[in-house]
C-alpha cells in the first residue's frame, strides 16, 4: 500500500531525485545503446568470431550476476520506500545491504575476467572480446561507482538523495539486463 | 556598463579583432596558394602561413574569451574586478607573446634553439618561452578571476566559466610535455588540442551564451542555470572520452576505435542542447532587447556550431568511416565550420553585445553588423560545402582508387577556386564587422534635424 501511495506522490512531482541524475542516466543509456548497436553491426559482419566468443563465456556466472544485481536492486527499492516513510535507520540498513550485494557482483565479474585472461582471452583477442571487456568493464566501473554513491547516500539519507542514488543504481540494473543476453545468451 | 573595470574588456576585444583580421587575411593567402601553389613560395612558405592562420585564430579566440570573462565577471559578481592593472598586464603579456611568435615563424628566428626557436608540433609551434608566458598569463587571469568571484556574488555562470578557463590553463600544460615516442607524443598532444575545443571551450561557450540569454531575453536565472548544468554535463560526458576518436590510427590499442566512435558520436548532444537552449530562451523571453545583432550572432553561434561541430564532426567520426576520410578535405571542411560556428561566432556575439556598452554609443549601427553576419555565415557555409565535396572526391580517388596525393589534388582545382571565392566573402564580412564595431556612432541618422556645422 505504502509503495503505491508514495510512488504516486513522486509521479505528481515529476521525476524523482535530482533532475541532473536523469541527464546522466539518459546519457549512459545512449552510450550503452551505441555500444550494443556497434556490437550488432560487428556481429553481422563476422558471425563466426562472435559465436566462438559467446561460447567461451560462462552463462552460469552471467546468470548468477543477473540475479545478484536484481536482488540488490530490490533492496535499493525497499530503501527508497523506507526513506519516503521517513525511517532513517531502516533506509541506511537497506542501502548498505544493496551496496554489499552489489560488491558480490564485482567479485564474480573480476573472477570471470581473471579466468578469461588465464586462458589468453584478452581485450586484444578479437572484436568479440574487445567489446566484451569494454562494455562489461564500463558497466563494472559503474557498479563500483554506484556502490560508492549508495554508501554516500546511506551517510546522508535524505529523501531526495536516496531517490537520486537509487535511480542511478536501477540504471545500472537496466543496462546489465540489456548487456547480459546480448553477450552471454545470443547464439 | 555598470562597473568601471569592465572597460578592460574593450582592450581585449580590440586586440582580438586585430588578430582576427590577420587570421582571415592569412587564410585568404593560403586559399590562393591552394590554386596557385608557387604564390609567395620563397617569401612565405605555405606551412608558415598556415601556422600564422591557426595560431592567430587560437590566440584571438582566447583573447575574446578573456575579454568576455572580464566583461561579465563584474556584472555577475556585482563588484569591480580585483585588479584591472593585472588584467592589462596579462593582455600585454599575451600580445607580446603572440607578436613574437609570429615574427619567429616568419623569419625562422633562432632556429633550433630550445628556448627561443619555434617548436615542431602542429598548432603548438610557439617557442618555449612564449608557452611559458601563456602559462603565466593564464595564472594571472585565474588569480584575478578567483579573487573577484570570492569577494562577490557566486553564480553558476561564473562557476562554469571558471571551470572552463581553468581547464584551458590546466590542459595547456600538456603542451610542455613532449615525449620522444611519437604515439605517446600524439596522445598528449590531443590533451591540448581536443580537450580544449571539444571539452573545456564548450564550457566557456555555454556560460557566455547563458550570460547573453539572461541579458537579451530576460528569462529567469534559475531556468538558464538548469540548462547550463545539462549542457555542461553532456559536454564533459561525451567530450572527454570522445578524445578517443583521435586515437584510431596513431599506434594506440585497437579498443580506442570503439571508445572513440561511441563517445564522439554523442558529442553532437551538447551542441544540440545549446541550439534548444538559445531558441527556447528567445521564445520564452519577455524582453525585447534592442541589440538585435548580438541576438542574431548568439542564435547563429548555436546553430552553426551544431552543424559545423556536431553534424560535420559526426560525418567522419566513426572509425570505419574515418579509415577512409582521415586527413582529407572533409577534416578541413569540419574544422572551418566548427571553429567559425562555435567559437568565432561566440566571440563576435559577445563583442556585439558588449561593445556598444563599452563605447557608450548604444544604439549603434546594427544593420552593418547583421550584414556582416550573413556575409560571413554564408561564406563559411559555402566554403564548408566546397571543401566537403572536395573531400568526398579526394577520399574516393585517393583512398578507394589509390591514386597519388598530388595527382588527386590536381583534380580538385575547381573546388579550391570556389573555396577561395567564399574566402573573399568571409574576409569582406570580417572587415565589415570590425568597421561596424568601431566606426558608426548612430543607428539612424535623423533626417528631420539639421546637422550643425562644426
Amino acid at each position: 500500500m505504502s509503495v503505491g501511495h508514495s510512488s504516486h506522490a513522486a509521479a505528481r512531482q515529476g521525476l524523482p531525485g535530482n533532475p541532473l541524475i536523469w541527464v546522466l542516466i539518459l546519457s549512459e543509456i545512449a552510450a550503452f545503446s551505441a555500444a550494443l548497436a556497434g556490437f550488432a553491426v560487428a556481429r553481422l559482419l563476422d558471425p563466426a568470431t562472435f559465436a566462438k566468443g559467446a561460447a567461451a563465456l560462462n552463462p552460469l556466472a552471467g546468470s548468477a550476476n543477473t540475479a545478484i544485481l536484481l536482488t540488490s536492486g530490490l533492496f535499493a527499492a525497499w530503501a527508497l520506500d523506507a526513506a519516503r516513510r521517513g525511517e532513517t535507520s531502516a533506509t541506511r540498513r537497506l542501502l548498505v545491504a544493496a551496496a554489499s550485494i552489489g560488491a558480490v557482483f564485482v567479485v564474480v565479474k573480476v573472477a570471470e575476467y581473471v579466468g578469461k585472461a588465464a586462458i589468453g582471452l584478452t581485450i586484444d583477442t578479437d572484436a568479440f572480446f574487445t567489446l566484451y571487456y569494454l562494455v562489461t568493464g564500463f558497466h563494472l566501473a559503474h557498479v563500483a561507482f554506484g556502490i560508492a554513491i549508495l554508501s554516500l547516500v546511506a551517510a546522508f539519507p535524505e529523501k531526495e538523495n536516496v531517490e537520486t542514488g537509487v535511480a542511478f543504481w536501477h540504471m545500472i540494473d537496466l543496462v546489465w539486463v540489456m548487456v547480459f543476453p546480448v553477450f552471454y545468451l545470443l547464439r | 556598463m555598470k562597473y568601471q573595470s569592465q572597460k578592460v574588456a574593450l582592450a581585449y576585444f580590440a586586440c582580438a579583432l586585430v588578430l582576427f583580421a590577420a587570421q582571415v587575411t592569412f587564410g585568404l593567402v593560403l586559399g590562393y596558394i591552394y590554386v596557385a601553389p608557387n604564390f609567395l613560395a620563397e617569401l612565405l612558405p605555405f606551412n608558415i602561413a598556415r601556422m600564422v592562420h591557426t595560431n592567430a585564430l587560437i590566440v584571438w579566440l582566447l583573447l575574446g574569451f578573456f575579454g568576455a570573462a572580464y566583461y561579465l565577471i563584474p556584472e555577475e559578481s556585482e563588484r569591480e574586478l580585483h585588479s584591472p592593472k593585472l588584467a592589462y598586464l596579462q593582455l600585454i603579456l599575451l600580445m607580446v607573446g603572440a607578436s613574437a611568435a609570429v615574427l619567429t615563424y616568419l623569419f625562422n628566428a633562432f632556429e633550433g634553439n630550445f628556448l627561443l626557436g619555434k617548436e615542431g608540433r602542429e598548432f603548438l609551434e610557439q617557442p618555449l618561452w612564449v608557452k611559458l608566458g601563456i602559462v603565466v598569463a593564464a595564472l594571472i587571469f585565474l588569480y584575478n578571476f578567483t579573487m573577484t568571484v570570492l569577494k562577490g556574488r557566486k553564480t553558476v555562470i561564473t562557476n562554469v566559466l571558471l571551470m572552463g578557463l581553468g581547464g584551458i590553463a590546466l590542459f595547456f600544460l600538456f603542451s610542455l610535455y613532449n615525449p620522444s615516442n611519437l604515439t605517446v607524443d600524439k596522445m598528449y598532444w590531443w590533451y591540448v588540442v581536443h580537450i580544449w575545443v571539444e571539452g573545456v571551450w564548450e564550457l566557456v561557450m555555454a556560460s557566455v551564451l547563458a550570460f547573453m540569454m539572461l541579458k537579451l531575453t530576460g528569462v529567469d536565472r534559475e531556468v538558464v542555470e538548469k540548462w547550463l548544468y545539462v549542457i555542461v554535463a553532456l559536454a564533459l560526458f561525451t567530450g572527454l572520452l570522445g578524445t578517443g576518436h583521435h586515437y584510431y590510427w596513431i599506434g594506440t590499442p585497437g579498443y580506442w576505435q570503439w571508445i572513440g566512435s561511441i563517445f564522439s558520436a554523442l558529442e553532437i548532444l551538447p551542441f544540440f542542447a545549446m541550439v534548444l537552449f538559445t531558441f527556447v530562451m528567445v521564445w520564452k523571453g519577455r524582453r525585447e532587447h534592442p541589440n538585435k545583432a548580438a541576438l542574431l550572432w548568439a542564435l547563429g553561434c548555436s546553430v552553426l556550431a551544431f552543424f559545423g561541430a556536431g553534424v560535420w564532426g559526426f560525418m567522419h567520426t566513426l572509425a570505419p568511416m574515418n579509415y577512409y576520410t582521415h586527413g582529407t578535405q572533409v577534416t578541413a571542411a569540419h574544422g572551418h565550420l566548427a571553429f567559425f560556428g562555435a567559437y568565432v561566432s561566440l566571440n563576435l556575439a559577445i563583442i556585439s553585445y558588449a561593445m556598444p556598452n563599452l563605447l557608450g554609443r548604444a544604439p549603434y549601427n546594427q544593420v552593418l553588423n547583421m550584414v556582416s553576419f550573413w556575409l560571413m555565415a554564408s561564406g563559411m557555409a559555402f566554403m564548408t560545402f566546397t571543401l566537403t565535396f572536395a573531400g568526398v572526391v579526394q577520399t574516393h580517388l585517393q583512398r578507394v582508387n589509390g591514386e597519388g596525393f598530388m595527382e588527386v589534388q590536381d583534380q580538385l582545382g575547381l573546388f579550391y577556386w570556389m573555396r577561395f571565392g567564399s574566402g573573399v566573402v568571409v574576409v569582406i564580412g570580417a572587415l565589415l564587422f570590425i568597421f561596424a564595431m568601431f566606426a558608426p556612432r548612430r543607428e539612424i541618422i535623423d533626417a528631420g534635424s539639421a546637422v550643425p556645422a562644426e
